[in-house]
């Protein structure tokens, strides 16, 4: 068989690239997977998913140059914080709460990513907070002329808040270089978007803050990438921010604490299972020659082996030491 | 050297602090026009409108982008127009910039002056007046500083800009132009935390901050001169971190404490400052640790006359010292 790879469809994008776009992908479902399924053997406190968002985070991260560009996440990011350069282990640490956890020594709920290195910034669980923080790296950004972008992700629950507004006017306002993502996977935990808000398009509501806002298929990897190039490279010329609304959907409850049979029918979830972003993409890959059996067998192999070998590691890391709780409520002067 | 109101101190500290260091910009709502209380007067004519930015009315935003700014290399003074009006913010105050350090495991800091006059009795109503600093000394991560006059609110607002650690920075309304005192043109820093003793006494220890050390100094001296009472007067400065040292030395000493603030009475700092002479100074008290404040009425009430009745005063001060000084 003969294969024809469209240029325009993947953004030139090398196959390595391509490969590797799934590689974090299924990476970042692995790690979810195994999360959960330490949860409920006990050997885990407790679990976020953002199993089902793998393109939108995975799509727009790959847009990013890592260590350069700021990035604001939140919880449901794992996928984000993998494709930035986060490791398994350090995902992990966080989620066991171990002495060497980059994100926050053991000090943050798990699903709370931080990597200074990274950029990737600390984030809390009030939602939406950390948006206004990324409009403030942007101006750092626009004040010191410096080529840098900084990206906010939220979900559709975010927009419902004030913050969300203020740092949409504020970025519109002062033309920043920033790139706001929503994750819309059509629940703020159990209140569907009907009952959030009165359109059916969040994207629309950029318009107001005088910028582009576009509505795209969070579960196309590809499309998620086209869309965040485009959305990079205005930012980067001083054209200002872009809300990019990607449509997508959460395949479990909100958290291990939450029971989703009680707000989505099962119906539903499996309608939405069966466009499962990473089965989706590797019949993509397929299809222009990219994967086969073999390498796609492969590189499943690869993941679970490294999900593996980071769980049994990371377990028997050291915990905090408890008197570390009274330390770094201020910054500790040098000589201090 | 001349002599400044507070609110030109306020401003010498700003324009010098951002001569000094380009990293730093003030923003908030009208600071281009120079700012309702003229703090910022002539800034933009100097320093651009970049560095003395105008900012939307919305006071979380302010502070969320001061903390996101403050990530990538630039030193915010985010002035919010009024304390009543900075609680919008509380959530971006003590969520983000409070634990933001704490929570990364001290990989992130957040270097913010948030800036913004508070205090009562200038006739200001219910949403000009409030008294915030007890939110906020409540809140680990936090420095709270309370100033009352020209000298302390620039040497204190240089240190508070140049700390590497999110600070409030309340500036008492009312004695922004009420009086002058020589502040020095040159630059100097007064050090977080420490108190300063307004006046050495004897027989009773007087713990207060902002206006109400200038009421607390008044009875004090009409004591010494009616009833020959000594009252030691401290003003605390800062409330977060407090001097502690300083008043528990000074409460050992006359055996006596009287706690004045403007702000209710009920869970207002000076009880933390009364549970903490109590537990570490108990030995040495010869009688109760009384406190001087507000009721606990909404500060304040428009009509001066009934503001005046809420609000602690010179002869208020003056009558607890009497019946503290009878013990």
């Amino acid at each position: 068989m003969t294969v024809t790879r469209e240029a325009t469809k993947t953004f030139g994008l090398t196959e390595k690239q391509l490969v590797e776009m799934q590689y974090k992908m299924l990476l970042a479902r692995a790690v979810s997977v195994r999360q959960r399924m330490l949860q409920r053997m006990g050997r885990g406190p407790m679990t976020f998913s953002g199993e089902g968002h793998e393109a939108v985070q995975v799509g727009t991260a790959s847009a990013l140059r890592p260590g350069t560009d700021w990035v604001f996440a939140y919880y449901r990011d794992v996928a984000v914080a993998l494709t930035v350069g986060m490791t398994p282990r350090d995902i992990l640490r966080g989620f066991f709460a171990r002495r060497d956890d980059v994100s926050s020594g053991g000090r943050n709920m798990p699903s709370h990513f931080s990597h200074r290195d990274l950029r990737i910034v600390s984030g809390s669980a009030p939602i939406c907070t950390q948006v206004p923080h990324a409009v403030g790296a942007a101006l750092a950004a626009k004040l010191r002329r410096l080529d840098e972008i900084s990206v906010a992700y939220f979900g559709d629950g975010a927009t419902s808040t004030g913050d969300w507004h203020e740092s949409m006017n504020f970025a519109g306002v002062h033309k920043l270089p920033v790139v706001f993502v929503c994750e819309h996977n059509n629940y703020a935990i159990s209140v569907p978007w009907r009952k959030q808000a009165a359109i059916e398009n969040v994207a629309i509501r950029a318009a107001g803050y005088g910028f582009p806002g576009v509505t795209i298929n969070g579960n196309d990897v590809l499309e998620v990438y086209g869309t965040m190039t485009e959305a990079v490279k205005r930012a980067r010329a001083g054209e200002g921010p872009t809300l990019i609304e990607a449509k997508t959907y959460r395949l479990m409850p909100h958290s291990s604490d939450d029971d989703d049979r009680r707000y989505r029918t099962r119906e539903e979830v499996e309608h939405w299972g069966a466009k499962d972003p990473l089965v989706a993409y590797a019949r993509q890959l397929r299809e222009i020659g990219v994967l086969d059996e073999k390498s796609e067998k492969d590189l499943n192999d690869r993941v679970n082996a490294e999900v593996d070998e980071a769980t049994d590691e990371v377990e028997q890391e050291p915990t905090p030491d408890p008197a570390s709780a009274l330390r770094h409520v201020f910054v500790e002067r040098e000589g201090a | 050297m001349a002599e400044k109101t507070m609110v030109e101190a306020v401003r010498d500290a700003m324009f010098e602090e951002m001569k000094r260091d380009e990293r730093i910009i003030l923003m908030g709502e009208d600071v281009g026009q120079g700012g309702v209380f003229r703090a910022s007067e002539g800034f933009v004519a100097e320093f651009g409108e970049d560095r003395c930015m105008d900012t939307p009315l919305a006071e979380s935003c302010i502070v969320g982008a001061a903390i996101g700014a403050s990530l990538n290399g630039i030193i915010p003074i985010a002035e919010l127009q009024f304390a009543d009006f900075s609680h919008p913010a509380f959530d971006q105050i003590v969520s983000e910039a409070a634990r933001l350090h704490y929570r990364s495991d001290g990989t992130w800091s957040c270097p913010i002056t948030i800036r913004t006059p508070y205090g009562s009795g200038i006739h200001g109503g219910p949403y000009h007046s409030q008294s915030i600093e007890a939110f906020y000394a409540h809140v680990p991560g936090l420095k709270v500083i309370c100033v009352a006059s020209p000298y302390d609110a620039k040497g204190l607002l240089k240190s508070a800009i140049r700390d590497p650690n999110p600070v409030i920075f309340l500036e008492h309304k009312k004695a922004y132009r009420a009086f002058r005192q020589e502040v020095p043109d040159e630059d100097y820093t007064i050090p977080i935390g420490e108190a300063e003793v307004k006046s050495e006494g004897s027989d009773i220890t007087l713990i207060t901050y902002g206006m109400m050390t200038h009421h607390s100094i008044k009875a004090a001296e009409t004591l010494e001169q009616e009833d020959g009472t000594s009252v030691e007067v401290i003003d605390l400065r800062t409330v977060s971190p407090w001097d502690k040292e300083r008043v528990l030395e000074s409460v050992k000493k006359t055996g006596k404490a009287l706690i004045v603030y403007e702000d209710n009475i009920t869970g207002g700092f000076g009880a933390e400052v009364a549970a903490t002479i109590a537990q570490d100074a108990f030995d040495f008290l010869d009688g109760p640790v009384t406190r001087v404040a507000s009721p606990d009425v909404p500060i304040s009430p428009y009509s001066s006359i009934l503001e005046e009745y809420i609000l602690p005063n010179p002869e208020k001060i003056a009558e607890a010292i009497r019946k503290l000084a009878a013990y």
